[in-house]
């Protein structure tokens, strides 16, 4: 063997893959050849330690229109001759190198996916972890996180509606920065990313091909990283103003009818995205490097395939109809050059000029080995789940004083200082923005919206992964049904550690099996996604991080809630009112916890059966105009969460001696996270209506008191100004990000 | 009556426009591309917002060397009504069809928010279906919306009544709090010298539908529609 260490290092791939590459094509590759192997058989592209866990996960109903995996993005169809596309993706290690650049390009990269399935990105929503922000890099990390998405997002003139952003301190070297993108398009114009007919032409349209981002696929998002300054070059630059061109220029394509398939060109560049396309297709490809577009000259053919330049697509299109695609991209100005076509035989040749660089069978480029390893629990396991009342102090302070400060913690504290950066408005859709449980969008020419909502709880996963798994699809649901749509599907972005460690092999399979069962329970197949692993630095793994997107219908637009109380002088009532007999477990993984005492422990738990029979009522109490709000008690549990919907309305709140009796002591009724909760808020002459309903379905509901007034009260525990609390959520992420 | 949308490279509210003036008023519109030069069949130019060439260099510094800009030019001075948007009204700074300039906001960040409008004159093409000092709802979406001009153009614009929109509270007061990007004078959207010509940052076109949070934008369109009759 004459390949060096350092040259498999380089590239992510083993010695053993190495000899595996040798066997199959019965030879040695040359540089170019392995470059390609290296960037295909990555994690990030070859899914090599996840895909056999990816199947556990339901993929089909009669909404599908797309099969998983097998384009770029899951397509669900909401009638009306209308379909919606949308996925997950991260930007972790980018952003964490370069937040600024890092988050634009996982902002561009997702639109792209969109583009790629023929529709029209309409939103985008993120969700984000950092360290604690006490620290001036998390601080760094987060300002440049945020521009970098409001920079790119709102020049490309899509509506950012919403997302959640987190803290933590196993993010501190390793931000996550997942986006998410949703579009529309008609259900009979999908376009596909399979190449299937031999001689059709491979046109590269948009940014010249430049000298970075290579390896990023390899290099980058496929293992750990511990020495970060020299990676800054492997991280992409974006031009949005080039993006919005792409996006209209690529939708006018695909309407002349003359494009037979589309392909983005994302995580390891021209190599993946023309090598998928054709292996979709069953087909193979030949390209001509010199005709591929430079930023700069003396490139090697090895930085053409493998550079990560943003902001292209490879467009496939029968000779025929080259023409007229042509004029499309010319009265855009958007590059767009013939680089070489389809064949008949699945073989992938590679030339430069005349001169033949690569000639590699597609099957073995596109078969990347899978692992199943074995994983075993961490052995602080145990230990980490046991709480019991003993260990938890009696607070030493008021409820008062804890109440304020989770709502400035800021992991609860509003969002909106970040939100109000974002574009949300444009396209016109936005019926509910940021900053509610779900955001809603109309669709124009229909009396239907859609509803969406990002989501993830890492410190339960860390807890129980399977039951975290769980409850992040739980809980994405409940979001969207807080707005009264039904869950239609999910996309799912998997963020863990290295998953060669057994520990992280088991978070990351028990927390798979958690979710697959949540979705199966709850009727939500998982329809596009992706996986980042290797978020670890100096040894440390990040907590178990499971985003889950979801998309859900509401088939009338004006029956829909938001999270704020419904005015002056209504009920407020609970959804799922059962009494908590155990302190421990009512307070398992809370953020209380974690605040005031400093402990993460516990085991959170979820009764799936029952989290379906709420969100049920919540959406018949919605779509019944029975109730005026609804919503999801999550962080914080329910003193939050009424504090919240009080100061998303801008109306007091007198609560009930109820409230405090929930479970077996005050701060587990006021704060502890117990799942399957939704505070709805009405106007008293429904609540028969709503008892009558919550009998007939089997959910506990209860009266917790009436909106009005200046104040906040929980009888015998807290009586504070509505203005005091608002100070406190409106400003606590700000001041937490003043150092 | 028909609008004509002009549409940059990187102009994103074009749909947004249209969508006001076709979908919701019933009016009749047509996309105008940066490259044509007559505009002869329409009543009211659109520029709308977006990132026209990016806006790399200076937001509408590249966009008034389109073609399109001479014709928009000769369109005004024949007294017919323009209004651009956001973006729109960077372009008319920038082109010389308005005074002053719009500066990155005073806190240097991106802001998208529900702002208040106190309409200081009633009796403009893009005001008739206001009352004086009706207050309007209209959000703004923007980096670089600080409306700056210097002392004497400042005097002049005020004296003369050009100052045609005000960021103020919902009672209609105009104080630094309502005030979204550090403008002076708290200015949303002034006139031309012969009042045909309005730049305002603030999106009429976002606030056309109550579900959309508020209707208000509609009387901007609607006063234009009545004076093209």
């Amino acid at each position: 063997m004459t390949v060096s260490q350092e040259t498999l290092d380089q590239i992510a791939l083993s010695r053993a893959e190495y000899e595996m590459i040798v066997d199959r094509l019965d030879r040695e590759p040359n540089p170019l050849e392995l470059g390609m192997f290296g960037a295909l058989w990555s994690e990030h592209c070859g899914y090599k330690h996840s895909r056999p866990l990816l199947g556990l996960f339901p993929s089909a109903s009669p909404r599908v229109l797309s099969r998983t995996g097998a384009e770029n993005a899951g397509a669900i169809d909401i009638g009306d001759g209308w379909a919606v596309v949308f996925k997950v993706e991260s930007h972790n290690h980018p952003s964490a190198v370069e937040p600024r650049q890092g988050a634009a390009t996982g902002v561009g990269g997702i639109v792209r996916d969109i583009l790629a399935m023929g529709a029209r990105p309409m939103a985008l929503l993120n969700s984000l972890r950092f360290g604690p922000l006490d620290d001036p890099h998390n601080r760094y990390l987060m300002q440049g996180v945020v521009e970098g998405i409001s920079w790119y997002g709102n020049c490309i003139g899509v509506p950012d509606v919403g997302g959640e952003i987190g803290f933590n301190p196993s993010y501190s070297q390793n931000p996550l920065v997942n986006a998410m993108c949703v579009g529309l398009v008609e259900s009979d114009r999908i376009a596909t990313a399979a190449a299937g007919n031999a001689e059709d032409v491979l046109l590269l349209v948009g940014a010249e091909t430049g000298r970075d981002g290579i390896h990023g696929a390899s290099g980058l998002a496929s293992r750990t990283f511990e020495e970060e300054t020299e990676l800054r070059p492997t991280v992409q630059v974006g031009n949005p103003f080039l993006e919005k061109v792409l996006i209209e220029s690529c939708l006018q394509a695909l309407a002349t009818g003359g494009v037979s398939a589309i392909q983005d060109l994302g995580a390891a560049g021209l190599t993946s995205s023309a090598v998928e396309a054709v292996a979709r297709g069953g087909r193979g490809l030949e390209l001509d490097l010199s005709q591929v577009h430079r930023r700069e000259e003396g490139m090697a053919a090895y930085e053409v395939m493998l550079s990560e330049s943003q902001e292209r697509m490879l467009l496939v299109v029968p000779p025929a109809n080259v023409p007229q695609v042509k004029t499309v991209f010319d009265r855009w100005d958007v590059p767009c050059r013939e680089i070489g076509r389809v064949s008949q035989e699945p073989v992938a040749r590679i030339s430069d000029g005349p001169e033949l660089l690569a000639d590699l069978p597609i099957v073995e480029l596109a078969g990347a080995p899978q692992y199943r390893l074995e994983g075993s629990p961490s052995p602080d396991y145990e230990e980490r789940q046991t709480l019991t009342m003993q260990e938890i102090p009696t607070p030493s302070q008021g409820a008062d004083d804890i109440l304020l400060r989770l709502l400035a913690a800021p992991n609860i504290a509003s969002k909106g200082s970040v939100y109000r950066q974002y574009d949300h408005q444009v396209q016109t859709n936005t019926v509910v923005g940021p900053g509610s449980d779900a955001a809603l969008l109309r669709i124009k020419g229909t009396g239907k919206a859609i509803a969406l909502a990002i989501d993830g709880n890492s410190r339960y996963c860390y807890l129980d992964p399977y039951a975290g798994g769980q409850i992040a699809v739980a809980e994405v649901c409940r979001n969207l049904s807080c707005s009264g749509a039904e869950p239609l599907a999910l996309t799912d972005c998997l963020n863990f550690g290295n998953p060669e460690r057994p520990e992280i092999y088991y978070q990351l399979e028990q927390c798979i099996r958690g979710m697959a069962r949540a979705c199966r329970v709850l009727g939500v197949p998982v329809v596009s996604g992706n996986v980042s692993l290797y978020n670890e630095s100096q040894g440390q793994a990040i907590y178990p991080t499971p985003i889950v997107g979801g998309l859900g219908l509401l088939e009338d637009v004006n029956r829909h809630a938001a999270a704020g109380f419904g005015g002056e002088g209504l009920v407020v009532a609970l959804l799922g009112s059962e009494i908590g007999r155990y302190r421990a477990a009512d307070l398992a993984g809370s953020e209380y916890l974690d605040l005031v005492h400093g402990l993460v422990r516990g085991r959170p738990a979820i009764d799936l059966r029952r989290e379906k029979q709420v969100q049920e009522l919540c959406r018949h109490a919605i779509a019944g105009g029975i109730v005026a709000s609804a919503h999801d008690c999550a962080d914080g549990g329910l003193a939050v969460a009424l504090a919240e919907s009080s100061i998303l309305c801008g109306v007091g709140f007198q609560g009930n001696d109820l409230i405090a009796r929930l479970s077996t002591s005050w701060d587990a009724a006021l704060f502890g996270e117990r799942q399957s909760r939704i505070v709805v808020s009405l106007a008293p002459a429904q609540w028969p209506e709503l008892e009558r309903l919550a009998a007939r379905m089997r959910v506990a509901v209860a009266q917790l008191g009436v909106t009005g007034g200046d104040k906040f009260q929980i009888p015998g525990h807290v009586d504070l100004p509505l203005d005091t609390l608002a100070d406190a959520w409106n400003n606590g992420l700000e001041r937490a990000l003043g150092g | 009556m028909r609008f004509g949308i002009v549409v940059f490279p990187g102009t994103w509210s074009d749909t947004d426009c249209r969508h006001a003036v076709n979908g919701v008023l019933g009016q009749e519109s047509e996309y105008v591309w940066h490259r044509e030069t007559d505009l002869s069949g329409f009543d009211c130019i659109i520029l709308p917002g977006g990132f026209s060439y990016g806006d790399y260099l200076r937001a509408g510094a590249l966009a008034k060397l389109s073609p399109v800009m001479g014709a928009v030019r000769e369109f005004a001075g024949q007294g017919r009504p323009v209004i651009g948007i956001c973006n729109g009204f960077q372009i008319l700074c920038e082109a010389g069809l308005l005074p002053g300039a719009l500066r990155r906001n005073g806190h240097l960040a991106y802001r998208c928010q529900w702002t208040n409008l106190r309409t200081e004159r009633a009796d403009a093409p893009f005001s008739s279906r206001c009352h004086p000092q009706q207050v309007l709802q209209v959000p703004v979406s923007h980096g670089e919306g600080n409306y700056y001009a210097d002392a004497d153009t400042l005097a002049r614009l005020e004296s003369e009544g050009r100052v045609l929109f005000r960021y103020c509270d919902t009672a209609g007061e105009v104080n630094a709090e309502s005030n979204p990007n550090g403008s002076v004078n708290n200015i949303a959207g002034i006139l031309n010298e012969a009042g045909n010509v309005l730049g305002m940052m603030p999106h009429p076109e976002r606030s056309c539908e109550p579900m959309l949070g508020s209707d208000d934008g509609n009387l901007i369109f609607q006063s234009i529609i009545d004076h093209c009759g």
